[in-house]
């Protein structure tokens, strides 16, 4: 069992849990992810980790309530215990001096393009962030990330707070007026990649994505994560995260993404009209 | 009455089938398809045993179990005593009784055999097991003096299982480490319920931790340690029985369809993650009504009969040679057949067809004809032209085997490999290139079965026994 040491909510929907994991906390690398199950009905799903402190033996996971799970785990509170955490999963980000990189985090995806930054910035590199969110108040981790990075620069969908447009849009700025960028790290909703990417492209710029394909065992054994990447199949769980965003195929990642929709609607219906109740409970 | 009179006496009992659930019912359920014996019925087939001189059953069973002794003790009503007796060679007696391949193995060079048919070893040694988890009370085994020493075991598999309870045995520290959350390996993600219940599992693991096997789940090792820092950590040894659970697909046009898994995604999603009893458990899992699943196998059987029982209308088994060469146990075949499994022999699926949301919508096949035995002694199959038809199916399971997992042997650099991946370690011993290091199951031999995986753990028991006392 592991203790949730610490939960507090960052935005609108948006948690951060500080969970007791020592071991992991040791190990964990930017880029890396855990899997969870909250009990002994739950599923098994892949967060990725924002941060950790060896020394406290924590961990610090960011996730946003979008399903049954996701809400179920919002509910938890400091002192609550999570009956499975494996980790840390998944290759850690290739970080070197490249010279500037651009870390680009839209909406949840803030969370993993944090760590990054962070490791980006201590290697050397100058790092320009570009963060964005649907609107105001789902941004998330604004000070952190203008703490790490050399430049910060920030959107709405909406005109809420910052630009109003798309981080994609501001990429395209920062190209247009002439910045050399040696690489660019992107992690947000698929669209938000695959923009990106289309924006990178011509200028041949190398882009980092970091996919969240559906998972299950996360440790190479059952396939679920396959995606395509240049033509062939990887296992997103122990090839990835991270791939290279000019090979990666979106449009069959966003169908592979979707297909439990109908299932995830009737888990939550349940749960909701459970009262969010069920936690732990066995019928 | 003479011996020989009583012997000839016993040959003309007839071999005691196994009361059994109604296919009809069954195939819609997830519960055991065997009921077991009952003590009469054991003690009826048990009294068929010769009690040969030169017992050849012992030499099958690759550990090994005094399978006269046994049976014997069955024939006196000493259930419990014949449990022990199991125990002595075998530490997952209840899992052995269900999931061997008896008819490959004991039973195959059962004298009985030769003329008639063989004792049912296996439905015994799956009741002696069964009594005992009913009426038994933990009886801790004879234990060896603390010997100091630990041993690090990575998969809690059959092979790791076995190779823990033996060396606990013989006075050595014991720590199992387990990816999943669940221990068993193949035996909770991929093995049904209505095969081999969970409980069984659990109740064999939930033995070897009252005899002092530490149990650690949800421990990737060459992710959370390598297997350097295992033995930097305390541990005189590592045994590494991590299985071969790397799903291989047909690399076909198709195969990222959504509603085509792999067998292990399958059944994983409906043993070790219990989709089946969604959305009481979380886990989903796809219910195809017309399900094609690839491959000849255990496992393909196992996939076909859960799509059955997910509420598939029709399952076929599409396999690319005959029936003759179907590498699944018969019993299992037999099992599908009566549940209402199809099959397509001699068809080689060469592409899975797929809706505009990315669903299966078909898959095209091709019709084989068999020609000359390849390496495998198989006849190979062979297209035959023009033969290209499609099948109508909303979802495809592809169980045609797996390959070895690259977490650990990528972490271990002095660890040596062969060309697929499997660890190279000498079949005797488990020894493998890294001193220290022992290696079985799977892992070694690609996918086998569950014996012969305990088998490789017994015999890397050994091994690491006289490693850490010589």
């Amino acid at each position: 069992m592991f203790p949730i040491v610490e939960a507090k909510p960052l935005a609108a929907a948006v948690k951060q849990f500080k969970i007791a994991a020592p071991e992991i906390a040791k190990k964990r690398k930017p880029g890396q992810f855990i899997v969870l199950r909250i009990n002994e009905e739950g599923e098994r799903i892949p967060l990725t980790m924002a941060d950790a402190d060896p020394e406290a033996g924590t961990i610090t996971l960011i996730f946003q309530e979008l399903g049954k799970s996701t809400e179920q785990l919002g509910k938890l509170k400091a002192g609550d215990m999570i009956s499975d955490l494996i980790g840390p999963l998944g290759v850690p980000t290739h970080i070197e001096k490249f010279g500037t990189v651009v870390c680009v985090g839209g909406g949840i995806g803030i969370a993993p393009v944090y760590p990054i930054a962070k490791a980006m910035r201590e290697a050397g590199n100058t790092v320009l962030s570009i963060i964005g969110a649907r609107t105001k108040n789902l941004l998330i981790l604004e000070e952190e990330m203008a703490k790490v990075s050399h430049s910060l620069k920030v959107s709405t969908d909406d005109g809420s707070y910052g630009y109003h447009g798309f981080v994609s849009d501001i990429l395209q700025n920062v190209i247009d007026e002439g910045t050399t960028i040696n690489l660019v790290v992107a992690i947000g909703p698929v669209p938000m990649m695959r923009v990106i990417c289309n924006v990178t492209r011509n200028q041949k710029i190398k882009t980092v994505v970091s996919l969240n394909p559906i998972m299950v065992d996360a440790t190479g054994m059952c396939g679920a994560c396959r995606v395509t990447v240049g033509g062939r199949t990887r296992f997103v769980c122990v090839d990835g995260p991270e791939f290279d965003g000019h090979e990666v195929n979106f449009v069959e990642l966003v169908k592979r993404q979707r297909a439990y929709l109908d299932q995830e609607k009737l888990s939550l219906e349940t749960f909701r009209h459970q009262g969010g109740a069920c936690l732990g409970g066995k019928s | 009455m003479t011996e020989t009179t009583e012997k000839k006496k016993r040959t003309q009992i007839p071999r005691q089938k196994m009361p059994e659930q109604d296919p009809k019912v069954r195939a819609k359920n997830f519960d055991e398809v065997p009921f077991g014996y009952t003590p009469e019925l054991a003690k009826l087939e048990a009294s068929r045993c010769l009690q040969c001189k030169k017992p050849t059953c012992i030499e099958g069973c690759p550990v090994s179990i005094d399978i006269p002794a046994f049976l014997d003790l069955i024939l006196q009503g000493d259930f419990l005593g014949a449990a022990r007796k199991l125990k002595e060679m075998n530490s997952l007696p209840a899992v052995c009784g269900r999931v061997c391949p008896q008819e490959d193995q004991c039973e195959k060079v059962c004298i009985l055999g030769k003329k008639g048919e063989p004792v049912a070893i296996g439905r015994l040694e799956r009741f002696a097991a069964d009594y005992e988890m009913a009426h038994g009370e933990f009886i801790m085994p004879p234990k060896a003096p603390p010997t100091g020493k630990n041993v690090a075991v990575v998969g809690a598999g059959p092979a790791g299982l076995t190779l823990a309870g033996d060396l606990i045995k013989k006075g050595h520290q014991v720590t199992i480490f387990e990816a999943l959350h669940k221990t068993g390996g193949v035996l909770v993600y991929g093995i049904p319920e209505f095969r081999l219940p969970k409980a069984i599992v659990q109740a064999e693991v939930d033995y070897l931790e009252k005899t002092g096997v530490e149990v650690r789940t949800n421990m990737v090792i060459g992710k959370i340690y390598t297997v350097d820092e295992l033995m930097a950590n305390g541990y005189n040894a590592v045994f590494l029985g991590t299985g071969a659970g790397l799903p291989t697909f047909m690399n076909i046009p198709g195969e990222n369809f959504n509603g085509v898994y792999s067998a292990n995604e399958y059944l994983t999603r409906s043993n070790l993650m219990k989709a089946y009893l969604f959305p009481r458990y979380d886990t989903p899992i796809a219910k195809g009504k017309k399900v094609a699943v690839l491959g000849g196998g255990n496992v393909a059987m196992d996939s076909a009969r859960t799509a059955l029982r997910l509420g598939a209308d029709d399952v076929y088994i599409v396999y690319r040679r005959s029936k003759k060469e179907l590498p699944a146990r018969i019993e299992e075949v037999h099992h599908a057949e009566e549940e209402g499994v199809q099959f397509h022999f001699l068809t080689l699926p060469v592409e899975i067809l797929g809706n505009e949301d990315g669903w299966v919508c078909g898959m095209k096949c091709q019709r084989m004809e068999l020609g000359e035995p390849d390496e495998s002694g198989r006849r190979r199959p062979i297209p035959v032209p023009g033969s290209e038809f499609t099948l109508e199916v909303d979802m495809v399971v592809v169980a045609i085997g797996t390959g070895a997992n690259p977490l650990v042997p990528s972490t271990t650099p002095d660890l040596q490999t062969n060309k697929w991946g499997y660890i190279v370690a000498d079949p005797e011993t488990g020894t493998t290139s890294k001193k220290g290091v022992y290696a079985g199951g799977d892992i070694v031999t690609g996918s086998a079965t569950v014996i012969l995986a305990m088998g490789a753990g017994r015999k890397a028991a050994e091994a690491i026994h006289k490693y850490l006392t010589e």
